[in-house]
C-alpha cells in the first residue's frame, strides 16, 4: 500500500487506542491490517479484543488493498473547519477478504463515481508513525 | 393478571420547536408535569422512572439525576440510552416491570434544548469541531469528515442502485409528512411543499437533499405507563401496550451489516406477533423520520410493503392523509420538531390518535397504532404496538 507523507493533516485524528494503534501504524509502514480468527475463520473490521463470531483471540492478517465500492456518498455541505475543501467523497468498500471498510475516496470527479468501481488502499500520515486508509479508483 | 397489563394513561409535550429560555432539564420537567396533570395521576403514586438523556454532556439530565429532580423515588429505574429510538425500547422494558409487579406506575420523560444549545450543527455541523483524537469504533469514521447526514446518505444510495429507488420517491415521503406539519399549529415547518421543493432543495450529501433531513428544535416529552386496574381511577381512557421490541444490528454506520436493511425486520414483525396483529391491521403508523430514507427502510422492514418497493409504495399515497398507512400525523421529525431523539413524540402522537384526540389530523376510526423508533445510524430499532381496546 502507498504511504503518502502528510505531516500537516488538520482533521480530527483516530486515538488508535488498544488495536486501533496497531492498524494505524501498520498502515503507515504500508500495510493494510484486517483480523481473522484463528478457530472459526472468522475475518473482520475494525479490529477488536475478541472474534464478534466465537469470541476466540483474533489474528492480524495482512490484506491486498484492493476494492470495490458498495456504496458512497458526496459531501457537499459540512460545518467542520479541517473539511472546508468540498465536495469530498466517502465510501464503504468492498474487500475480497471478506470485510467492508470505510474510508476517503480521493483522485476521483465527485460526479463520476459509481457502485461497484474497483478502488485502491493508500495511506495517508497523520504523525510520525501513523496513518489513516484512503481510497482511488484502480 | 389481566389487571396488571401495561397501558399508556398520560401524556405531556414541553414546549417546542424553539424555546431559548428552556434548558434540556427543564424541558423534562415541563413534560413530566404534563403528562402527570393529562391522567390526573398523585405524583406519589409514581413508583418506577425512565429516561434517557436529551442534553447531552454536563446537561445533568441522566436517568437517576432526573429522577432526583422530579422527585421520584423509584422502586424501578431504566436509563437505557440507544439514541432516538431510547423510548421505545423504554416502554418495552416499563411494559414488562409492571407486568411483573416489579413497580406499577412508571414516569418517562425526555427533554432536550438542542437547537439553543447547538444551534443546527447536529446534521452537518459534526460533533468534532476541533482536531482532538477520536476514540472508540467512531475512529474509523469521523476523522475523514462522515456527517450525520452522510451515513444515512450511504444507505440511501445503495437503495437506489439496488431496487432504482429515486429521489422523488424519498421526497413524497417529506411531502406528505410537510401536509399533516400543517395541521399542527406547534409544527417547525408548515407551508406546503412539493416533490419539486425538495429536490431541488440544496444537496448536503448525495443523494440527501436538505429538505430530505429532519428539523432541529428543542422540545420534550412524558409519558405515564401503569396497570391496566389502576388506569380505571385515571382521567384519560388508557391506550394498551399490546407489543414491544428492539433489535440492533450494529451501532457504527460503518458496521451495518446490509444497507438496504434495517432492524425492523425483526423487532416489527416480533411486536406485531406479540400483539397478535399483522402491518394490514395497523390504522397509523409513526415512524422515525431523521431522514426520508429511514422511513423507507422502516417500512420495508416491518413489511408495509416488500423489501425494494418502498418507492413504489410511497408513490401510491398510502402515508398521506387519508391513504391507507397515515404516517407521522403530529408532522413528524421531518417537518414538526426534532430536540435529537423524537422516539417518544412517536408514541405520544400514537397515544393521541387513539384517544381520538389528533384533531383535523385524526385518524378515522384509529385502534391500532404502530411506533417505530430508530437509534444511532439505523442501528438500535424499537418497534411498540398501541391499542385502544382491551386485548382478549
Amino acid at each position: 500500500m502507498r504511504v503518502v507523507r502528510d505531516l500537516d493533516w488538520q482533521g480530527p485524528v483516530p486515538a488508535g487506542e488498544g488495536e486501533y494503534g496497531e492498524f494505524f501504524a501498520a498502515a503507515a509502514k504500508g500495510r493494510l491490517l484486517i483480523q481473522q480468527c484463528p478457530e472459526c475463520g472468522h475475518r473482520q473490521h475494525y479490529p477488536r479484543a475478541l472474534c464478534t463470531a466465537c469470541a476466540a483471540v483474533p489474528e492480524w492478517m495482512e490484506a491486498a488493498g484492493t476494492g470495490t465500492v458498495y456504496t458512497y456518498t458526496v459531501v457537499r455541505q459540512y460545518g467542520v473547519p479541517a473539511f472546508a475543501e468540498l465536495p469530498y467523497v466517502l465510501a464503504m468498500v468492498d474487500l475480497p477478504e471478506g470485510v467492508r471498510m470505510f474510508g476517503g475516496l480521493t483522485g476521483i470527479d465527485p460526479e463520476t463515481v459509481e457502485i461497484g468501481m474497483p478502488v485502491t488502499a493508500y495511506a495517508r500520515t497523520y504523525d510520525d508513525t501513523h496513518a489513516m486508509v484512503f481510497w482511488e479508483p484502480a | 393478571m389481566a389487571s396488571r397489563h401495561p397501558v399508556v394513561c398520560g401524556i405531556g409535550l414541553s414546549d417546542y420547536p424553539v424555546v431559548p429560555h428552556m434548558n434540556s432539564v427543564q424541558h423534562h420537567a415541563l413534560a413530566a408535569r404534563r403528562a402527570i396533570a393529562d391522567c390526573g395521576i398523585a405524583k406519589s403514586a409514581i413508583d418506577g422512572f425512565v429516561s434517557a438523556s436529551g442534553g447531552g454532556p454536563g446537561a445533568g439530565d441522566d436517568a437517576v439525576s432526573m429522577a432526583e429532580y422530579l422527585g421520584v423515588n423509584h422502586r424501578y429505574i431504566d436509563g437505557t440510552m440507544v439514541g432516538g429510538s431510547s423510548f421505545e425500547f423504554h416502554v418495552q422494558h416499563a411494559a414488562a416491570a409492571i407486568r411483573e409487579g416489579l413497580c406499577d406506575t412508571v414516569l418517562v420523560t425526555y427533554g432536550s434544548d438542542q437547537l439553543t444549545r447547538m444551534g443546527r450543527v447536529l446534521g452537518t455541523g459534526g460533533f468534532q469541531r476541533d482536531a482532538q483524537p477520536v476514540a472508540g469504533a467512531m475512529q474509523m469514521a469521523t476523522p475523514y469528515g462522515l456527517p450525520l447526514v452522510g451515513a444515512y446518505a450511504l444507505a440511501a444510495r445503495r437503495h437506489m442502485h439496488e431496487f432504482g429507488t429515486t429521489s422523488e420517491q424519498l421526497a413524497e415521503i417529506a411531502v406528505g409528512v410537510r401536509e399533516f406539519a400543517g395541521l399542527n399549529p406547534d409544527a417547525r415547518y408548515r407551508d406546503p411543499m412539493t416533490v419539486d421543493d425538495v429536490v431541488n432543495s440544496r444537496m448536503i450529501a448525495d443523494p440527501l437533499h436538505k429538505l430530505d433531513c429532519c428539523v432541529i428544535t428543542d422540545g420534550g416529552g412524558a409519558l405515564v405507563m401503569t396497570t391496566e386496574e389502576i388506569a380505571r381511577d385515571l382521567r384519560q381512557p388508557p391506550v394498551y401496550v399490546l407489543g414491544a421490541a428492539g433489535t440492533q444490528t450494529h451501532w457504527n454506520i460503518h458496521q451495518m451489516p446490509d444497507f438496504t436493511e434495517m432492524g425492523a425486520a425483526v423487532c416489527g414483525p416480533e411486536a406485531m406477533g406479540q400483539a397478535g396483529v399483522t402491518p394490514a391491521d395497523i390504522d397509523t403508523a409513526q415512524l422515525y423520520d431523521s431522514f426520508t430514507i429511514t422511513v423507507l427502510l422502516m417500512l420495508e422492514g416491518l413489511g408495509f410493503c416488500g423489501r425494494g418497493e418502498g418507492g413504489a409504495y410511497v408513490e401510491e399515497g398510502h402515508l398521506r392523509r387519508g391513504g391507507s398507512m397515515p404516517t407521522n400525523t403530529d408532522g413528524g421529525g421531518l417537518s414538526s420538531n426534532h430536540p435529537g431523539m423524537r422516539g417518544i413524540f412517536l408514541l405520544i402522537e400514537a397515544v393521541r390518535q387513539l384517544r381520538g384526540d389528533a384533531g383535523e389530523a385524526q385518524v378515522p376510526d384509529a385502534d391500532l397504532a404502530l411506533a417505530c423508533g430508530s437509534g444511532g445510524w439505523l442501528s438500535a430499532i424499537g418497534t411498540v404496538i398501541l391499542g385502544k381496546d382491551r386485548p382478549s
